[in-house]
């Protein structure tokens, strides 16, 4: 109801505006001014106005800064994801300061320059000079962005090497829940396709298999090791659906007929995060990020980073593949 | 072309089967708007949604009726909401009824010629659009509701009913729609490349056009090259829906049982959509960048800074945007090797697009500003594409995209720096070139109200958004309520759907402006606001060829204002010189 009283008011406001306006420019018309003309008052004030925007703009980003900067992701907690942030941040470094001086200068000038009949524009077509330097820098600058951004972007794609201590997990997207495959004592996950999806089999495993039997498989929530690489491999049953697990700064699509891989080495335990956060209820999550389907918003999966010994006790008490049928 | 006889025409062939270019382009502009005006209301019900997630709304339950029960969408009609909006927005508005409108009233008009190559192919290209529009609309009210796949309808989603009722008969006719568009997009484009090169005026060198042209060239050359391949990925995905095969779609378990495709990849269909997907955003851009040099030139009375820096810098965006699709897909799974290419095209088109920034703030720089509508709106473009730009170096850098991949970075950013850039664009060309539309002046007054509304809540919209993606909120999203990790994020929501709902109404102002105008608003003089370029030397009223003698000669760039001799004293007088002038004596001949 609210809204309707709110927006029959907008709407009367507008055509009040529209109206006075009206009346004020026939006025005009019938003291001889031309109609398209700008005055120089007109004018001024809408010099004035880019400054005052200016400082609105400003102002609104530093509100909304200020606001709910608080509530941006924490530290992250993996460590590909550290190097991420520093990324971040140096870009931020570069991002943000073009962005306050190109704003300065557009309305600075905007407003500096505004109509004066007493004035002359310069003439003023090109420099060879000036378009060098402001191809020049941002090429500079761009040129660093690239090659930090690469060297970050290689390291995290490298795979975990499989001769190292790591965990291996297959991550399932369906529409609209998530389960997770450990690979168990033999390291190796058994075959799986969704022609052998059965009952509570929605993981499609093949129970012919032999590297299938010591598997173990969990909905719900799964559980990570701390300081431990964990190599991921996605797939979907159904449609595309994504796997975010925003505070590792981890993201990978699970696509229908092919496996994807991401890797990344946790470094905060769930419970430490619950400190830093200040949250008892903190939990690290997974969530679906790619359009599938109607409830979509509602799928997600917890995560849990144990201590290694933790995370042994929670994966010796699940059921292996083979117990389950 | 030496003598032209008019002719009274019917009603129909004038206003409705009209081959003259200047009708297409307000049929293209009306259309255009109509459309842009259901995809703002669509925008504004789904961010009622979001800002007040499960609340009942009146206009809800009226508007979308069995979408709504009892006044709260249906998720899955959120989802149709959000994919139509995108589709309208992107193609319906901006692609056809931005370049449509411009492309076709200024190429002919700026370059000197009677009319486009082709009056048949150009009217076949606005019948192509209209019924492509019609088509989309109707697809709302079928059963299963309009296409709910986003509005890059990735298969699976797209392809199974199955998955989202609106991948039935929905999605069909979202396909249909589309093919026909995309055959009025090639016919528009083929005619207007094809009018740029070979229908110039004597003395209109290349290098004498405007830049609206030369953007608008660039556009039609994007467009050719990118849109086949998005109606080969349409073609294959209604073969994939309707005739069994297997392009997109492998090993696929749903509703109980296991499909019988198989050896398909979603991914081709993700490469081949974003390689029309990626320039398209140019497409989208570039009439808008070129619509903005113009007026920003012509209104601070000073010759545009670099104007080859300017054509080139449009070159190397139009280059680069065919090759930096990938950057849509770091995370899909492709090959990380390929993601790296990617990053670096992509990082590279911050250089042109820096110094086309750079050359509008040289411009500006000690001119003398006036500030009708149409200039405030293309300093608002400057600031949006900025703004959005600026953003663009985090997501299009492949380790950072990572995080805020898919998120509502990624909305806040393209909203920005496309959408709103070229939403702006498109509002300054409308209030420069009102005049030569509909022969009559809009009011200066409305139209900047309009602006200061339209800048500040379109930030007060799309800025926040950068903060929910920042905390990892993911887009398309019902609501994102169902998370203990989102709930500070409330009132962003709220905020964002406020300045939503004002902006919508904001749009009320233009509309009536830009309906009493044309109809109402004072008569236009030939060159309102004394510019140097062609099309304001044809009669206000508008005649079949353009010009009621002959063709003017043209004699030298478009940017002459503010130009001084030797003494401090205006060559000619005035603070600008119509490119008809011939060169006075004395005056330089320079290269620009």
């Amino acid at each position: 109801m609210m809204i309707i009283l709110v927006s029959v008011t907008v709407l009367l406001i507008v055509i009040s505006v529209a109206q006075i306006l009206k009346i004020a420019e026939l006025s005009a018309v019938s003291r001889g001014e031309k109609v398209y003309h700008i005055s120089e008052k007109e004018n001024k004030l809408q010099a004035i106005l880019m400054l005052v925007f200016l400082v609105f703009y400003f102002s609104f980003f530093a509100w909304q800064y200020l606001k709910w900067g608080k509530y941006m992701l924490p530290i992250s907690a993996s460590e590909h994801g550290v190097g991420i942030d520093n990324l971040m941040n140096v870009t931020w470094a570069l991002i943000i300061p073009v962005f306050i001086i190109t704003h300065i200068l557009l309305f600075w000038f905007a407003f500096k320059y505004s109509f004066n009949k007493n004035r002359k524009a310069i003439f003023f077509a090109h420099s060879n000079k000036l378009e060098l330097i402001w191809t020049l820098l941002p090429s500079l600058a761009l040129t660093v962005l690239i090659l930090y951004g690469l060297n970050n972007w290689n390291k995290i794609m490298t795979p975990v090497n499989p001769e190292k201590e790591h965990v291996l997990i297959e991550v399932v997207g369906q529409q609209f829940s998530w389960g997770a495959r450990y690979a168990g004592a033999d390291g190796k996950l058994g075959r799986a396709n969704v022609n052998f999806i059965e009952g509570a089999n929605f993981m499609g495993v093949d129970s012919t298999d032999k590297n299938a039997n010591d598997d173990i498989i969990v909905k719900g929530e799964f559980h990570v090791p701390v300081n431990v690489p964990v190599q991921f491999i996605f797939r979907s049953n159904d449609v595309i659906h994504s796997a975010y697990m925003p505070h590792f700064r981890a993201q990978m699509n699970c696509v229908p007929g092919i496996k994807t891989h991401f890797n990344f080495v946790p470094i905060i335990t769930t419970a430490e995060m619950k400190k830093i956060t200040k949250n008892d209820k903190f939990d690290y999550l997974l969530l679906c990020n790619k359009i599938c389907g109607a409830a979509h918003y509602n799928m997600q999966m917890n995560i849990i980073v144990d201590t290694k010994e933790d995370y042994q006790k929670w994966l010796s008490s699940q059921k292996q593949f083979s117990q389950n049928n | 072309m030496s003598t032209h006889h008019h002719h009274e025409q019917d009603f129909l062939f004038k206003y409705i089967f009209s081959t003259d270019h200047k009708m297409i382009s307000k049929q293209f502009l009306i259309t255009g708007f109509i459309m842009g005006f259901i995809g703002m209301i669509m925008s504004t019900l789904f961010r009622l949604q979001l800002g007040w997630p499960g609340e009942s709304f009146w206009i809800v339950d009226k508007l979308l009726g069995s979408w709504a029960e009892n006044g709260v969408m249906a998720p899955d009609k959120y989802l149709a909401l959000v994919t139509m909006h995108g589709t309208i927005m992107v193609f319906f508005l901006l692609t056809a009824g931005l370049s449509g409108t411009f492309s076709n009233l200024l190429i002919p008009l700026q370059i000197g010629a009677r009319d486009m190559a082709s009056g048949f192919l150009n009217m076949l290209s606005y019948w192509f659009f209209f019924v492509s529009s019609v088509i989309m609309l109707i697809s709302l009210g079928v059963e299963g509701g309009a296409a709910s796949a986003g509005w890059t309808i990735y298969p699976p989603l797209s392809a199974l009913p199955q998955a989202i009722p609106g991948s039935g008969l929905g999605m069909t006719l979202w396909l249909i729609s589309m093919a026909i568009f995309i055959i009025s997009s090639l016919l528009g484009s083929l005619n207007y490349v094809v009018t740029i090169l070979n229908l110039r005026t004597k003395g209109m060198t290349m290098t004498r056009m405007p830049l609206t042209v030369w953007a608008f060239l660039f556009t039609a050359l994007i467009g050719i090259v990118s849109f086949p391949v998005l109606l080969s990925a349409a073609i294959l995905l209604i073969f994939d829906r309707s005739f069994g095969t297997s392009f997109y779609l492998s090993d696929i378990f749903i509703g109980g049982q296991v499909l019988e495709y198989s050896g398909g990849s979603p991914i081709l269909f993700e490469h081949l959509f974003w390689f029309l997907g990626h320039p398209e955003v140019y497409i989208v851009l570039l009439p808008s960048l070129g619509i903005t040099s113009e007026i920003i030139s012509t209104m601070s009375r000073k010759p545009i800074f670099g104007y080859r820096a300017m054509i080139g810098s449009m070159l190397a965006i139009a280059f680069l945007s065919t090759i930096v699709w990938g950057h849509h897909m770091f995370v899909t799974g492709m090959n990380p090797f390929l993601g790296a290419v990617f990053t670096f095209t992509t990082l590279l088109i911050a250089i042109p697009s820096a110094v086309k920034v750079f050359n509008y703030l040289t411009t500006l720089w000690k001119g003398n500003i006036k500030f009708s509508p149409a200039t405030l709106f293309s300093i608002g473009l400057v600031s949006t594409f900025i703004s959005g730009g600026l953003t663009g170096l985090i997501l299009g850098d492949s380790a950072l995209d990572i995080n805020v991949h898919d998120t509502y970075f990624v909305v806040g950013h393209f909203h920005i720096v496309m959408g709103l850039s070229a939403v702006f664009g498109m509002f300054a060309g409308v209030y420069h070139w009102f005049p030569k539309l509909f022969g009559r002046m809009m009011d200066n007054k409305i139209g900047s109200i309009h602006f200061w509304i339209t800048i500040v809540c379109s930030y007060g919209v799309f800025f926040p958004m950068h903060f929910l993606g920042l905390a990892g909120v993911p887009r398309r999203y019902y609501t994102n309520s169902e998370f203990p990790l989102f709930e500070n994020l409330i009132d962003i929501n709220v905020v964002i759907s406020t300045f939503a709902i004002v902006i919508a109404f904001g749009q009320l102002l233009f509309l009536y402006n830009f309906l009493y105008s044309a109809l109402r608003g004072p008569k236009a003089p030939q060159n309102p606001w004394d510019s140097n370029s062609l099309e304001w030397t044809t009669p206000v009223e508008h005649i079949h060829g353009n010009w009621p003698g002959e063709i003017p000669e043209v004699h030298r760039w478009p940017y002459d204002y503010s130009k001084v001799d030797e003494s401090g004293e205006f060559v000619g007088g005035n603070d600008f010189i119509p490119q008809t002038t011939p060169l006075f004596q004395n005056e330089k001949n320079e290269k620009h």
